[in-house]
C-alpha cells in the first residue's frame, strides 16, 4: 500500500517537477566550487577560491553594503506605513475605502519596469534631484507599503477588536490601545512583513535599474558584472551566499507569519 | 468625530506617499508620452506623433504581439504544469500536503536574479547542457538552438514562475467540498466526469488568478529576455529599457510603458469584476 502510494502517478509527477525546480540551483552551488573559471562539464575538482576571493571584492561588498542599508531602512519605513493603512483598511470602514484599497495594492501588480520608467520622469524632470540610494530606498517603498499592508492585514483580520475596546473601557487613549495592545500582538506579523520587505528589496533588479545613481546595489551590480565572463565564478558564489540566507530569512518570516495565525 | 481624526492620521501617511509616489508618477509618464523630445526646448512642447508613429509602426506592433504572446504561452505552461501539482497535494497528500507544498515554493525565494542565471549558464553554447552533453559523447549542436531564442525565454521564465502559479491553485482546490465529489459520485459521474462538471469548474478562480500572477509580471519582463533571449527573444520591455537608459527618448518610452499598463490593466479589471478578491487572497 505504501509502495503502490509512493510510486502513484501523482507522485512521480510531484518528484520529477521537483526535480525540475531544484537542479539549476544545486548546478549552480556546485559550480562555485569548482575549480575552473568557466562554467561547465566535466567539473574540475573542489575548491572555496571563488568564496575567498569575495573578501576582495571590494565593489561587490560595497554593493552588497548599500542594498542592505537601502533594504533597511526602506522596509522600517514600509512596515509604520503599510501597517497604518492595514489598521484603517481592516478596523474603519470610510468613504473612499475601496479606492485606497485599490491604490495600495496595485504597485504589487504592475511590472516593475512601469514603476521604474514612472519614478524616473519623477526624480529627474519633475523634481529635479540626483539618482542615489535614496531614490532606489524610495522606489522599494513603493512596493513594499503594499506587502506589508497585505501581511499585517491578515493578521488583524485575524482578531477581534473587542481587545482594543478593552484596553480603552480600563483608561487607555486609542493610540496607547493600537501601541501597547495591537502592535505587541501582531508583533509576529510585523516582523515577517518588515522581512520580506527586505528580501524584496534585496533582490530588486527590474526597477531599482532605473532609478540607481552611481552608487550599485547589489542586484544591479552583479547584473554588471554578467559581461564579464571571467567574473561569472564570483557572482556564483555571491549568488550560494545570497541563496542561503535569503531560503533561510524567509524561512524565518513564514514561520512567524503562520505561526501567529494558528494561534 | 473622534473616529474621522483616527481615519484620517492611519490613511493620510500612506495615501500621501502612494499618491506623491505612485501615482503621480504614473500621471507624469502620460503626459510626458505627448512631449516632443526629452531635453531642453522640446521639453515644453507637445504633439500626438509618437502615437500616430507607435500605431504605424507595424515592426514595434508585430514585436508586442510576439512578447504578448510568449507571456500568454508562458502563463499557459505555467498553469498546465503546476494544476496536477496543486491537485496531487490537495487530494492525496495527506497530512504532509503543507511540508510538500513548501518544498515547491522554496526555489521561488532564491533571488529571481541566480535563478534565471542559472539558465543562462545552464543553456549557453559553451554551457553545463552543451558540456554534459559533448562529456556523454554525444553530438552538443543539437542542444545548442535553445539560448538566445525565444524557447529559451519560454522555458526560463515557466521555471521562474511555476511556484507562483501552483499557490492560488492549490487554495482553490483546498476550498472545495469533499460532499460535493461525492454528492457526484452518488450521481452516477465517472472519477474523471466529477473532475470535469465539479472540481476544474471550482477551481477557476484559482486557475485564472495563478494565469495573471504569470501573465502580468511577464508582460514587463525584460531581464530574462536580455540573459538569454538574444536578438529572437527581445520583448517588449526591452524596447522600453532601450529607450530610457539607451536611446534617451524618453516620450517614446513613456508611451511604450502606458501601453503596457494598459494592456496589464485591461484583464485586472475583467477578474476583479467576475472573482471576489478574497478568492485569490486566501491562502
Amino acid at each position: 500500500m505504501r509502495l503502490k502510494k509512493m510510486f502513484s502517478p501523482g507522485a512521480i509527477y510531484y518528484w520529477l517537477l521537483a526535480v525540475f525546480l531544484y537542479l539549476p540551483i544545486f548546478l549552480l552551488i556546485i559550480f562555485s566550487f569548482n575549480d575552473s573559471a568557466l562554467l561547465r562539464f566535466p567539473l574540475q575538482g573542489f575548491t572555496l577560491q571563488w568564496y575567498r576571493d569575495l573578501r576582495n571584492a571590494s565593489e561587490l561588498l560595497e554593493a552588497a553594503g548599500n542594498s542592505i542599508v537601502v533594504g533597511v531602512f526602506s522596509s522600517l519605513a514600509a512596515t509604520v506605513l503599510g501597517t497604518m493603512a492595514a489598521i484603517a483598511i481592516v478596523r474603519f470602514n470610510f468613504p473612499g475605502r475601496n479606492l485606497f484599497v485599490a491604490v495600495s495594492a496595485l504597485p504589487l501588480v504592475i511590472p516593475a519596469v512601469v514603476i521604474g520608467v514612472a519614478l524616473l520622469i519623477l526624480f529627474r524632470q519633475v523634481f529635479d534631484w540626483d539618482l542615489s540610494l535614496w531614490t532606489v530606498g524610495l522606489g522599494h517603498m513603493v512596493v513594499n507599503i503594499p506587502i506589508v499592508t497585505l501581511i499585517v492585514g491578515a493578521r488583524l483580520a485575524g482578531f477581534p477588536d473587542n481587545l482594543e475596546d478593552a484596553a480603552m473601557d480600563l483608561g487607555a487613549s486609542y493610540w496607547g490601545a493600537q501601541l501597547r495592545v495591537v502592535l505587541p500582538m501582531s508583533a509576529s506579523a510585523l516582523l515577517a512583513a518588515f522581512l520580506t520587505a527586505f528580501t524584496t528589496s534585496f533582490d530588486e533588479y527590474a526597477m531599482s535599474v532605473f532609478v540607481v545613481g552611481t552608487e550599485s546595489t547589489l542586484p544591479v551590480y552583479m547584473y554588471s558584472l554578467l559581461r564579464f565572463p571571467r567574473r561569472l565564478p564570483l557572482v556564483v558564489a555571491m549568488g550560494g551566499l545570497i541563496m542561503a540566507v535569503s531560503v533561510i530569512v524567509i524561512m524565518f518570516a513564514e514561520w512567524l507569519r503562520t505561526s501567529g495565525e494558528r494561534k | 468625530m473622534e473616529h474621522r481624526s483616527r481615519i484620517a492620521t492611519l490613511v493620510s501617511p500612506p495615501a500621501l506617499f502612494l499618491i506623491v509616489l505612485f501615482l503621480l508618477p504614473i500621471g507624469f509618464m502620460a503626459l510626458f508620452s505627448f512631449r516632443v523630445g526629452t531635453f531642453g526646448e522640446t521639453r515644453n512642447m507637445f504633439t500626438l506623433d509618437h502615437y500616430r508613429d507607435f500605431f504605424a509602426n507595424a515592426p514595434l506592433l508585430r514585436l508586442l504581439w510576439r512578447s504578448l504572446l510568449i507571456s500568454f504561452w508562458v502563463s499557459i505552461y505555467s498553469v498546465v504544469l503546476a494544476y496536477p501539482i496543486a491537485y496531487y497535494l490537495v487530494f492525496q497528500g495527506g497530512d504532509r500536503k503543507l511540508l510538500l507544498l513548501t518544498i515547491i515554493i522554496v526555489p521561488a525565494w532564491v533571488s529571481y536574479l541566480l535563478r534565471v542565471l542559472a539558465w543562462k549558464v545552464i543553456l549557453g553554447s559553451t554551457g553545463i547542457l552543451a558540456s554534459f552533453i559533448a562529456w556523454i559523447g554525444l553530438d552538443p549542436r543539437e542542444s545548442a538552438f535553445l539560448l538566445y531564442s525565444s524557447d529559451a525565454v519560454t522555458v526560463t521564465l515557466v521555471y521562474v514562475w511555476i511556484p507562483f502559479v501552483a499557490l492560488p491553485i492549490f487554495a482553490a482546490l483546498e476550498r472545495i467540498d469533499p460532499h460535493l465529489l461525492e454528492a457526484a459520485a452518488d450521481l452516477g459521474c465517472t472519477k474523471f466526469e466529477a473532475f470535469l462538471r465539479v472540481t476544474l469548474p471550482l477551481s477557476l478562480p484559482g486557475v485564472v488568478a495563478g494565469f495573471l500572477f504569470v501573465f502580468i509580471p511577464t508582460v514587463g519582463e525584460y531581464v530574462t529576455p536580455a540573459l538569454v533571449g538574444g536578438t529572437e527573444g527581445v520583448m517588449f520591455g526591452n524596447l522600453i529599457q532601450d529607450q530610457f537608459l539607451r536611446g534617451l527618448n524618453w516620450p517614446v518610452g513613456s508611451l511604450m510603458s502606458l501601453a503596457m499598463l494598459a494592456i496589464v490593466l485591461v484583464p485586472l479589471v475583467v477578474f476583479a469584476r467576475f472573482f471576489k478578491i478574497s478568492d485569490i487572497a486566501g491562502v
